[in-house]
C-alpha cells in the first residue's frame, strides 16, 4: 500500500539534530516506495540554505544529502513563502530545486496527505 | 479531510500555536497538552488570538496537564473543552489524521 | 483503530514519553490496537535498562517495559538513533565489538523500517515530541 506522506520540517540545521534524522527517515520512506513530500516551513528552511561549511563546528555537514534526494525519487520539496520572506531568503540561496507555497497552498498540501511526519 | 492538531509548548517559549495557527483549517481541531495549556488560560496576551481563532477551529485541552500545573476548567477560555487521555485518544479517530507541531 | 505511536524525546528531559505512555494506556483501554511504538532521536534513550529513579517518582522504563508485557505491545528502538546514543542489545553489543548492552525488557532494536511499515498499516500516527 502507498501511502501520501508529508514530512514537516521547522526547525534550524545543527543547533539540534532534528533534521539529519528526518533525512534518514524520508530516505527511508522513500526505500518504501511511499508517496513522499517534503514541507519546510519557519526555521526548517535553514535546512536548505547553501554553503553551510561545517568544519570549524566538526559537525557533519548532511546538507549534500538534499541533493541526494531527486535519486530517490524525491522531487516533492515545498517551502513557505512566508517563512521565505520573514528570513529574506530566496530560491537561489537554496541548495536544491523548491516550490514555493502560499499559507493556503500548504494548507491543502497538509489536508492531501495521509501521513504528518513530524521531527 | 480535517486535522487534529497537537500543540505542546506554551506560546510563550515557542512559536508551535502561532504556526499552527497559521496553517490549521476552518473545521480542524487544535488539542493543547503538555505545555500547550498554558495557551488556554484566560488572562494571558494570547487571549485575544486563541478567542478568535476558536471562531473557526474546535479547541481543546488536556485536564491532566491544566491540573498539573495548577489550573482548573474554571481557568481556561471559554468554549475551551477539556478532555482527558481517553477523549485525546477519541479526538484521534474522530479526526482523519494528527498534525504535531514540534 | 489501529495506532502507531512515535516517542522523539528521552525520559525524564521532557513530559514526551510520559503525554505517549498515557495515550497508550488509554487507547488500549477503549480497545484499540498499538500496532507499535516507535522511539527515535533521543527517544531511544527510554530504552535503557540502567536508569534507577528515585523510589517516589515513576519508573518511565520499567513502566513501558510492564506495559509491554501486559499487552505484548512492540517496542522499537530505532538502530541508528540507538547506535548514536549507546543503546545496545546483545547482539548489538557484539556486532560493534562494545563492551556491554543495556537495552530493557520489552523493547527490541530495529530499522526505520518499522515506522514506516506500521504507519502503512496503520489507521493513526501519532507523534508525540518537543
Amino acid at each position: 500500500m502507498i501511502k501520501k506522506c508529508l514530512y514537516v520540517n521547522r526547525r534550524a540545521p545543527y543547533g539540534t539534530s532534528y533534521a539529519l534524522e528526518a533525512i534518514d527517515a524520508v530516505l527511508i520512506g522513500a526505500a518504501f516506495d511511499q508517496d513522499i513530500s517534503l514541507l519546510f516551513i519557519d526555521d526548517g528552511l535553514y535546512q536548505l540554505k547553501k554553503d553551510q561549511d561545517t568544519t570549524e563546528v566538526e559537525i557533519k555537514n548532511f546538507s549534500p544529502a538534499y541533493r541526494a534526494f531527486e535519486m530517490y525519487d524525491v522531487e516533492k520539496i515545498y517551502v513557505s513563502e512566508e517563512a521565505m520572506a520573514a528570513r529574506s531568503l530566496k530560491k537561489r540561496d537554496l541548495v536544491v530545486d523548491v516550490e514555493v507555497l502560499s499559507d493556503s497552498k500548504i494548507k491543502d498540501l497538509m489536508d492531501e496527505h495521509d501521513v504528518i511526519f513530524s521531527f | 479531510m480535517s486535522i487534529l492538531h497537537t500543540v505542546n509548548k506554551s506560546p510563550f517559549e515557542k512559536n508551535n500555536l502561532e504556526s499552527c495557527l497559521r496553517y490549521a483549517k476552518p473545521g480542524s481541531a487544535v488539542l493543547l497538552i503538555e505545555d500547550g495549556i498554558y495557551a488556554a488560560l484566560v488572562g494571558t496576551t494570547f487571549e485575544k488570538e486563541v478567542a478568535a481563532a476558536m471562531e473557526e477551529l474546535n479547541f481543546y485541552c488536556l485536564g491532566p496537564d491544566m491540573k498539573a500545573r495548577g489550573f482548573s476548567a474554571g481557568d481556561k477560555i471559554e468554549g475551551i473543552k477539556m478532555v482527558d487521555y481517553a477523549g485525546f485518544v477519541d479526538l484521534t479517530v474522530e479526526y482523519d489524521k494528527v498534525q504535531a507541531w514540534l | 483503530m489501529k495506532f502507531v505511536i512515535q516517542v522523539n524525546e528521552g525520559p525524564y528531559q521532557h513530559q514526551t514519553t510520559d503525554s505517549a505512555y498515557q495515550f497508550t494506556l488509554a487507547a488500549l483501554a477503549k480497545g484499540h490496537e498499538v500496532l507499535r511504538v516507535f522511539f527515535y532521536h533521543d527517544g531511544v534513550n527510554n530504552g535503557t535498562r540502567l536508569t534507577s529513579p528515585p523510589q517516589d517518582d515513576r519508573n518511565i522504563i520499567s513502566r513501558w517495559s510492564a506495559l509491554a508485557a501486559e499487552h505484548n505491545l512492540d517496542l522499537v528502538i530505532c538502530v541508528a538513533a540507538a547506535q548514536r546514543r549507546g543503546i545496545l542489545d546483545e547482539s548489538e553489543m557484539k556486532r560493534l565489538d562494545k563492551d556491554a548492552h543495556n537495552l530493557a525488557p520489552g523493547f527490541r532494536i530495529s530499522g526505520l523500517g518499522q515506522l514506516i511499515e506500521g504507519v502503512v498499516q496503520a489507521d493513526r500516527l501519532v507523534v508525540f515530541g518537543d
